[in-house]
């Protein structure tokens, strides 16, 4: 079913993690984005890994979910561990015509790939632990100096909101309709290529005509209930900086520390 | 033999999720062929999605679905065939139409079946027939239909794949009582007319008690009753119990008998009630005027006196 698609999804829990102020969550994925990249060694990588590890050991979501979204980008890691192995320098380990092996090679394709992997785990960690009206409300709190350099960030973050909120319900339509059109005989599982692309037209259009006239109902009852954008809008939930933040807040402090000694005082692990 | 039967039908929706969710627990019926079959049951009660196991949309956790005694996931590549011999019809079935006309959109299932444009055609013009769609509609695209007539077309589409097996789930929602009736008195002629299977689904305990002959109860995901209507709605107190109730005419008529008046409380329609209360007021009024008439004339003598 479509709805088993969890890239991006919100998974209720109570956990630290959830309990976390968004704002600090997307600071730190970042954060740790930011660790992954620039780590020079693998003592570094390891400490970037296991922070990150820590963060989803907190989040109190099952592995297999993790894995799952792990899932969809399985062919960009092999490719470009595949790519990585091939491109290294120094003495080959082993040679065919043109393409050679390197100790190198494998030691940079074995980084590249922790580090696709570590960056798409990280950002699970904070769309698995943060609901997107979190996330957007944080967003626009975080983006809020720019509303100074007249950038609509309200607008921004209550399109952002909309389109999120739309997803699931879109899906769920497209469910809808599929399912209807199976009713009818439609045949979505066999056939070419082409086949498949034109037995999607009546799944489509009228998923199309639906999305129109669910934004158009929307757009009336905003407006009906007086919305004029963000001026002077109060919260219904303020975000608060609380203890479990200051925590988080000091962890990530100390693990700069190590990070950026570790990263220094150790030589690099590949030799360009 | 019956045509449709489900055994320990079971469906899970979500399986391995924190929004794991039993929608149907063991479900085991049967339903004879040409039975008008009602389905009630509140929100949320899985008549959605035992349904939707029936012809085989949703494939159940565990238990069988079987189509003429055949178990319809015995084959799975073959699952389309079962969809078209037993024909569904979603809750507003206008959401799904699509095509440049009505004819064509009405096609679209006939074609599917590997019919010919011309049988094709013929079963789209005799689906319209039934659901009274004028034949100058047909040419005009669906998205400039009026609501009704939409729903009327998507309910065309499904019928002109003249499957065995109907099932519709709440049709009549959100048509206004004009059109409610209409449709309603359209699928009972289609019913009558081919002698196919019909289960309907609606909230409408009036709409229901004028149409079906059985009805399949749904409780929080188990089979509650599957029992001739009158039956089921002789037993208010614990249809109520279920977020569900009688037909408000066969209520009236339940509480009449409770205050002594020799009513049938089985009484589904309003002229099924008519005919036992107009007879009965009739004698009663005229009870009434003898006894009055008794009184005037002793109270006369009494004056004569």
């Amino acid at each position: 079913m479509l709805s088993d698609i969890t890239l991006g999804q919100y998974f209720p829990a109570r956990s630290p993690m959830h309990r976390a102020d968004p704002r600090l969550k997307i600071c730190l994925t970042i954060f740790a984005i930011v660790l992954i990249f620039s780590a020079g060694n693998f003592y570094a990588l390891a400490l970037a890994v296991g922070y990150i590890l820590l963060g989803m050991g907190l989040s109190k979501i099952p592995l297999k979910l993790y894995l799952k979204s792990l899932k969809p980008i399985l062919f960009i890691i092999v490719f470009t561990a595949v790519l990585n192995i091939f491109y290294g320098t120094g003495a080959p380990l082993w040679q065919w015509g043109f393409l050679k092996v390197t100790k190198n090679g494998l030691l940079s394709s074995l980084f590249v790939s922790i580090r696709i992997v570590t960056l798409i785990l990280a950002s699970s960690v904070l769309t698995f632990t943060t609901s997107p009206t979190q996330l957007t409300d944080a967003i626009e709190r975080l983006l809020r100096p720019l509303s100074r350099l007249r950038v609509p960030v309200h607008e921004f973050a209550m399109m952002m909101t909309i389109a999120l909120r739309f997803v699931p319900l879109l899906l769920e339509e497209t469910d809808k309709i599929m399912s209807a059109q199976k009713a009818r005989g439609a045949d979505m599982e066999s056939g070419g290529v082409v086949q498949r692309i034109k037995a999607l037209v009546p799944v489509l259009i009228p998923l199309f005509v639906s999305a129109f006239r669910r934004a158009f109902d929307l757009a009336t009852a905003m407006e009906s209930r007086c919305y004029h954008g963000g001026e002077g809008r109060t919260k219904m939930k303020v975000l608060r900086f609380g203890g479990v933040d200051w925590l988080i807040l000091g962890s990530a402090a100390l693990a700069l520390g190590a990070f950026i000694a570790l990263n220094t005082l150790l030589p690099p692990s590949i030799v360009r | 033999m019956p045509i449709l039967e489900t055994k320990n039908l079971t469906y899970i929706y979500g399986q391995g999720t924190p929004f794991e969710k039993t929608a149907v627990q063991d479900v085991s019926l049967s339903i004879e062929k040409g039975e008008f079959i009602g389905v009630i049951g509140h929100t949320g009660s899985g008549k959605s999605t035992l349904i939707q196991t029936l012809n085989g949309l949703i494939r159940p956790t565990s238990g069988q679905v079987l189509l003429d005694g055949k178990d319809i996931w015995a084959e799975p590549k073959k699952i389309r065939a079962v969809r078209f011999r037993v024909g569904m019809v979603f809750q507003y079935p206008e959401y799904q139409l699509f095509e440049e006309t009505v004819l064509k959109d009405i096609m679209f299932g006939p074609q599917n079946m590997g019919l010919s444009d011309q049988q094709a055609r013929d079963r789209a013009y005799e689906a319209a027939r039934f659901t009274d769609l004028r034949e100058e509609l047909l040419e005009k695209s669906p998205f400039e239909l009026s609501g009704g007539e939409k729903r009327r077309a998507a309910i065309a589409g499904v019928i002109a794949m003249d499957p065995e097996v109907l099932i519709l789930d709440e049709p009549t929602a959100g048509l206004d009582p004009r059109g409610r009736d209409v449709l309603l008195a359209q699928i009972s002629q289609y019913h009558k007319e081919r002698g196919n299977t019909v289960l309907l689904v609606s909230h409408s305990m009036e709409d229901i008690g004028r149409t079906a002959d059985r009805l399949l109860v749904m409780n929080s995901g188990r089979l509650a009753a599957l029992a001739p209507t009158k039956e089921v709605f002789s037993r208010g107190r614990e249809l109520e119990e279920m977020g569900l109730r009688v037909p408000q005419v066969t209520k009236i008529m339940q509480e009449l008998q409770g205050m002594g008046w020799p009513m049938d409380p089985s009484a589904l329609t309003v002229d099924d009630a008519l005919k036992q209360l107009i007879p009965y007021l009739k004698e009663r009024g005229r009870q009434a005027g003898r006894t009055s008439q008794t009184r005037q004339t002793r109270g006369g003598g009494r004056d004569a006196l």
